[in-house]
């Protein structure tokens, strides 16, 4: 048998948030082949859950057939999960168990006899360098450690077909090289066949085939090669003038849909793909100072082109120009000032320390990226900065105060945007932001006016309920409501994780204009590319500060270790920082 | 007052969210409606120490008129329904053990020459006594019945007592546990709308969003307290309509000095809710502590009994039960007409309750994060 | 599968609902330590039976023929009397709630009962009308006995006038306490609260961490997920039952006349479908909020209200005995306190048990079928 899953005129239908039933599945026929790894990539809503759910026997479809493991598996879901196996999003990890307990667990259930247990269990702890922790409750490890136990606990058998539905969100750089590695191998030595959903591009470039879904429906399909080919000959590298930031040059780009497809910065360059039927001369007037050369074309390359063709329908909104996407907020002060004042800060949990030592400024309108693996200490520092929790020991002032013993009006002037949704989401959009703009001091005609710019500004309907939305609006709900009192300072913690590229690049365009008018941003991320977008960087791990500077010096820091993009800068300073302690976990 | 307009109109926008989260789910609006008027009705009928029906059986061995009669007085009463007329005193274990008779009358075959001879004559009565306070009533009503009987034989009684009952005419246990289902029907789902207000955020995250606005401790607790006093309040005001208009018990108090008692009461509720939501990381541990808290609460205060049948040590613990002085007042103001220096007292422990845990709650907002 | 599958896997899952139950410790709060404070509520704590009711005589008469018809209060175990000397302090007094009743001894009562006539005057505050009946009696039973006396003393033998003599016998509760019904009423409580608090959180809780999407794709059936997780509370259940009827035994001597084998098998049974209704709730609701709430509302309060535990049922309006009947603790609970009290009266323990048994075998298989594999 070559094919693990074939699907013809596949169907499901939901009932939507507004009572009307949508498709998430339209009408798709495709047919995965066995023994290599297969892709599923798109947008939010794209459908990719949902089949992955259907071809696991979750879901019914509605019309159409589905055929996984040459089986019906609406017909007899059970004789299909007895042989496939299947990481959802959220792997159901039982916190309270131990690491063993759970490996345990699903071994009994797939009935894996004892004899290759041992050997099998001893393989998976190596291959996820877990076999320390094996006492440990899940509860207790950090999210890239238990997503790699999730994928464990899926594997303890080897199964006729793995399913995995993005198994690298919110995972941090180096968890997920470690989860790659491991499904790279049981492909390479079992001949394992994997599906696997994500919204990274470098993953779905590892793929023997790649399937785009956009709305339910199958956009495209093919070899990495095949599909990229669709981006040949308009992917070029411009380098922006001395002492602009690539983020300017990007910015300058991406607000002109009709010539540029997309832009993202990248070492310190500027990345874009022009568009096919694009005016010539007035490119190279968009680009007067800005030198470009052909560059390679890659998936995302690709990948974008199909979504900015296809986005359209949804209406996603771009911004036209700079200007209008942001928002007019009067900073008072120099640019250059230290708005953030953190020295020799600490924050210890009983006898762990989870922030040691940490010193750093942010000047005024700096974006300040700070970025660091799962557990590093990022969100502790964070919610210190924040005035959520309260410092071990240091100094720690932000806009001249301790926000913790500051008045409440110090917290007027910050704006928060945390890292799940955490908006009230049963109220609608209009509520959320009526609440948040009389939360920070607005009300009567002032407060009217101001909702009404920020429903405009995000394109936000005042009427959907907050909870329903998808990711990415939920993200533009977030920030607006961050940004309803116009703050001098705006924290935003993992904004992007788990939504697609073509929000993020509307996302990151915000906050750019945002920091042009003087608004200072401190910002983690789990997207290494997207540390290009800020004037600074941190790298925290294990409570400690490895790296400091502008993007372009932290990857000379790496530069030794031949790392080249920020991603292997990445994981090349927290490699060394750690090596000479040995690994912490 | 230009300050004061501010600080006022943000608890205002805190309280608008509360309420709009609370009753914009439909689901959620059914869930603090419902289960009030539900239980209401349920246990106005159900929640019942008055004695309406007892089946009865006779086993009459001297078939003579006197007992006849006396059967037929019995009869007579409405409350008394004869299930079985036996004929052997073998059937009498059967009759109370299979529960269809709640007491057996044996007359004796000698029954009748005992009082024609003008001596006492026994009446057996056997008793099902599995519930000890029917079987007590219903013994009482075969004693009244019995001594009317005596007095138609020319037995006045050696004292007559002239009976008068205040606030209740007809000692209906219902007029005894409607008032207090008002405050024990709603203080349920107040203490664990507020233990849950705040454990709820912390879960979900949205209570970090708040805490980074300008919003102080205190605002904070003014806008989580009055919602939940709200729906305290609704809630007791439907089940004061029920009691007033669907079984009719007439109110002899004032209406504002119940709803001031109810007020106090509802706030000590909210004031332990708060608390236990501040000290709970998540929603499940809120729910924990409250269940743990209720059960107690209720059993101690003296909805089911009276107060003052419990040993002195627990009567002094029920000092620290808002629920016993919410029942006392309501009770009090409901039946009794009550005035304010009437029931000056049972205000204190309230108030002192209150005191206590909402000052002590809105600390611990801040400080419970670490 | 084979079954050896199904003991494997349905071991497993034991295991693991087993180790989660006792790692969280707020489990074995409410399934250990409020049983405790339970059983020592309701077996101090509850009582329907009046004792030192207090009570303000007024005494308008003071001859010593009057003092004799009232010495009887003082003697009675039931009533704690107060002389008061106006009736204007005692109504002040039944106002402040500092007193439940008076008797008020009219001015010229001794002179009415020599006439035969003699009437005092009972004024009860009716608002506890439980308590107002049994002062009622008592007061009754306390002016009786010296007022027989007396109208021994003066010899008005009741020579030749015929009267009937109640000869009263409870069976089963012949000293007429509460405690008797209400200990064995609490091993209904504390059987429907595992269910209702422990049970109702289990599948809730896994549909919200979305830890049942991953369980669902392996080869696990729905029928082991159900018993995986009301084995471990059936052992919480079995140290309840224990510790209940050890204090029944010792603490409260409440007597126990049916087998003690059977009571242990009626409990096991009840706790069943205690725990089985509790996973229902779970199952459907998919909420640990809603399932906290439902399980509250429609399992624990009725048990407690409407199964007959205070409240005798023979009261209560048709509709609600049947919504009654329709509560598996109301059989329970009427099979329990007959075993306590009356014994082992088999047609009635083979009904009730029939009917527990139905409704264990009943939910198993709705919350079977709430948990068939679908995330639909």
């Amino acid at each position: 048998m070559n094919e693990t899953v074939i699907a013809a005129d596949l169907r499901k239908t939901f009932i939507g948030p507004d009572g009307k039933p949508f498709a998430a599945i339209d009408e798709v026929s495709l047919a995965v082949r066995a023994g290599e790894l297969t892709a599923l990539v798109g947008p939010d809503g794209a459908g990719k859950t949902t089949l992955m759910r259907m071809m696991a026997g979750l879901l019914k479809p509605d019309a159409g057939t589905l055929r996984v493991l040459g089986t019906d598996v609406a017909a007899a879901p059970q004789a299909v999960q007895n042989r496939i196996s299947y990481m959802p999003q959220r792997f159901g990890l039982y916190e309270d168990l131990s690491v063993q307990e759970n490996l345990d667990l699903y071994a009994d259930l797939h009935g894996v006899p004892l004899e290759l247990r041992r050997e099998r269990f001893s393989r998976m702890l190596e291959m996820t360098d877990m076999a320390r922790f094996t006492a440990r409750p899940a509860g207790k490890l950090s999210g890239g450690m238990k997503q790699k136990l999730g994928l464990a606990c899926t594997l303890v058998r080897s199964p006729d077909l793995l399913i995995l539905d993005e198994p690298s969100v919110g995972v941090d750089p180096l968890s997920r090289r470690d989860l790659w590695k491991i499904v790279q191998q049981l492909v390479d030595e079992e001949k394992l066949s994997v599906i696997v959903s994500t919204a990274y591009m470098d993953e779905a470039e590892r793929c023997g085939k790649v399937f785009v879904f956009h709305h339910g429906r199958l956009l495209a399909e093919g070899s990495p090669e095949t599909l990229r080919g669709r981006a040949r000959g308009l992917t070029f590298t411009a380098r922006p003038p001395e002492g602009t930031p690539a983020r300017d040059l990007q910015a300058r780009l991406i607000d002109r849909p009709d010539l540029v497809i997309d832009a993202v910065p990248s070492g310190g360059d500027v990345r874009f793909i022009r568009r096919a039927t694009g005016d010539d001369p007035r490119l190279a007037e968009l680009l007067h100072d800005a030198p470009a050369t052909p560059r390679p074309e890659e998936l995302e390359d690709a990948f974008m082109m199909l979504l900015r063709e296809h986005g359209k329908e949804r209406g996603h909104a771009e911004p036209a120009n700079g200007n209008d996407s942001a928002p007019q907020v009067a900073i008072n002060g120099d640019k250059g000032e230290p708005v953030i004042v953190v020295r020799d800060l600490v924050r210890k949990f009983g006898d762990f320390t989870a922030v040691a030592s940490t010193s750093f400024e942010v000047a005024r309108g700096e974006i300040f990226g700070l970025l660091g693996p799962n557990g590093a200490g990022k969100t502790t520092t964070f919610r210190m900065l924040c005035g959520l929790l309260p410092a071990t020991s240091g100094h720690l002032e932000v806009a001249g105060l301790d926000l913790r013993r500051a008045r409440a009006e110090a917290r007027g002037r910050i704006g928060y945007v945390s890292q799940k949704f955490s908006l009230y989401g049963n109220l609608s959009v209009r509520e959320n932001l009526e609440f948040f703009a009389g939360a920070y001091g607005l009300r009567g005609a002032a407060l009217k006016a101001r909702v009404a710019a920020s429903l405009n500004q995000f394109d936000l309907d005042p009427a959907s309920r907050s909870g329903l939305l998808p990711a990415g609006y939920k993200q533009r709900l977030a920030m607006a409501t961050g940004l309803i009192h116009e703050p001098d300072i705006l924290f935003l913690d993992e904004p992007t994780s788990g939504i697609d590229p073509l929000a993020r690049r509307t996302f990151w365009r915000t906050i750019t204009s945002l920091a042009a008018h003087g608004v200072t941003i401190i910002v983690t991320t789990h997207f290494m590319e997207e540390a290009e977008y800020c004037d600074r960087i941190a790298i925290q791990d294990a409570g400690k500060l490895l790296a400091l500077g502008t993007p372009h010096q932290v990857r000379q820091q790496a530069a030794g270790s031949g790392a080249r993009d920020m991603n292997s800068a990445f994981i090349a300073i927290v490699e060394q920082g750690r090596e000479p302690h040995g690994a912490t976990p | 007052m230009h300050a004061l307009i501010e600080y006022l109109a943000k608890i205002h926008f805190l309280i608008r969210k509360e309420l709009l989260a609370l009753f914009k789910d439909p689901a959620n609006r059914s869930l603090l409606l419902l289960p009030a008027l539900l239980q209401a009705l349920l246990y106005g009928y159900g929640a019942n120490y008055d004695l309406t029906h007892v089946p009865y059986a006779v086993l009459d061995q001297s078939r003579a008129a006197a007992a006849t009669e006396l059967v037929a007085r019995i009869d007579g009463t409405g409350v008394f329904h004869r299930v079985a007329t036996l004929t052997s005193s073998d059937q009498i274990v059967g009759m109370i053990n299979r529960g269809e008779a709640l007491l057996v009358i044996s007359i004796p075959s000698d029954f009748e020459q005992r009082l024609a001879s003008g001596s006492q004559a026994p009446l057996q009565v056997i008793l099902d006594g599995r519930n000890s306070t029917t079987a007590a009533s219903a013994a009482g009503y075969v004693s009244s019945i019995v001594t009317s009987y005596n007095e138609s034989l020319g037995n006045p009684a050696a004292v007559a007592i002239d009976r008068r009952s205040w606030f209740n005419p007809n000692f209906e246990s219902r007029w005894n546990m409607m008032p207090a289902l008002i405050a024990s029907i709603s203080v349920m789902q107040t203490l664990m709308l507020a233990a849950l207000s705040v454990a709820r955020e912390r879960e979900q995250g949205t209570f970090d969003q708040l805490l980074v606005t300008p919003l102080r401790p205190m605002q904070i607790l003014v806008g989580k307290a009055v919602p939940s006093i709200l729906v305290g309040l609704f809630q007791s005001t439907t089940i004061l309509l029920i009691i007033l208009f669907w079984f009719k018990i007439p109110m002899i108090g004032s209406l504002w000095l119940l709803y001031l008692a109810l007020f106090v009461f509802t706030l000590a509720a909210v004031g332990i809710g708060l608390s236990i939501s501040a000290v709970s990381l998540n929603m499940q541990q809120a729910m924990l502590y409250s269940f743990m808290l209720i059960m107690p609460l209720m059993l101690l205060s003296g909805l089911l009994t009276p107060v003052g049948n419990m040993p002195g040590i627990l009567q002094t613990l029920t000092y620290a039960n808002p629920l016993r002085f919410g029942i006392d007042l309501v009770r009090r103001v409901y039946l009794e007409g009550a005035v304010f220096s009437d029931v000056a007292f049972d205000f204190i422990p309230l108030l002192v309750i209150a005191a206590i845990t909402l000052p002590l709650a809105a600390w611990l907002f801040r400080h419970r994060l670490a | 599968m084979n079954a050896s599958g199904f003991t494997t896997r349905l071991v497993a899952l034991t295991r693991k609902e087993t180790r989660q139950m006792l790692r969280d410790r707020s489990n074995l709060i409410v399934g250990l330590l409020l049983p405790v404070v339970l059983i020592l509520l309701f077996g101090y704590g509850l009582s329907l039976d009046v004792k030192h009711a207090r009570i303000a005589v007024v005494q308008e008469d003071s001859s010593p023929t009057a003092r004799q018809t009232v010495a009887g209060l003082q003697g009675s175990t039931y009533l704690s009397p107060v002389w008061i000397s106006t009736m204007d302090e005692a109504e002040r007094m039944i106002r402040a709630g500092e007193t439940d009743a008076i008797l008020r001894v009219p001015a010229d009562f001794s002179r009415q009962l020599a006439a035969g006539n003699g009437r005092v005057q009972l004024l009860l505050n009716g608002v506890d009308s439980t308590t107002a009946s049994a002062i009622d009696g008592y007061v009754a039973g306390a002016l009786a006995v010296p007022a027989q006396q007396a109208a021994d003393r003066a010899g008005n033998k009741p020579a030749g006038t015929a009267s009937v003599a109640i000869v009263q016998r409870t069976w089963f509760n012949e000293p007429g306490e509460s405690t008797w019904y209400f200990v064995p009423g609490l091993i209904v409580l504390v059987m429907t609260l595992i269910g209702a608090f422990l049970t109702s959180m289990l599948v809730a809780r896994e549909w919200e961490r979305g830890t049942l999407e991953s369980l669902f794709v392996t080869p696990v059936r729905p029928l082991e997920l159900v018993l995986s997780k009301l084995a471990p509370y059936i052992i919480v259940g079995a140290i309840d039952l224990a510790m209940c009827l050890l204090a029944a035994k010792f603490l409260f001597k409440v007597p126990m006349l049916g087998s003690l084998w059977v009571i242990i098998v009626a409990s096991m049974l009840y706790l069943m479908v205690s725990l089985a209704l509790g996973l229902y709730i779970s199952a459907a609701t998919k909420n640990q909020f809603a399932a906290s709430q439902v399980a509250l509302l429609a399992s624990f309060m009725p048990a407690m209200m409407l199964s007959g535990f205070v409240f005798d049922l023979r009261n209560v309006p048709v509709v609600i005995q049947v919504i009654s009947h329709l509560l598996p603790a109301t059989h329970f609970m009427s099979l329990i306190k007959t075993l306590f009290m009356a014994g082992d009266i088999w047609p009635g323990i083979w009904k009730s048990c029939g009917v527990l048994l139905l409704y264990t075998v009943v939910l198993v298989a709705a919350t079977r079928r709430k948990l068939r594999k679908s995330l639909e």
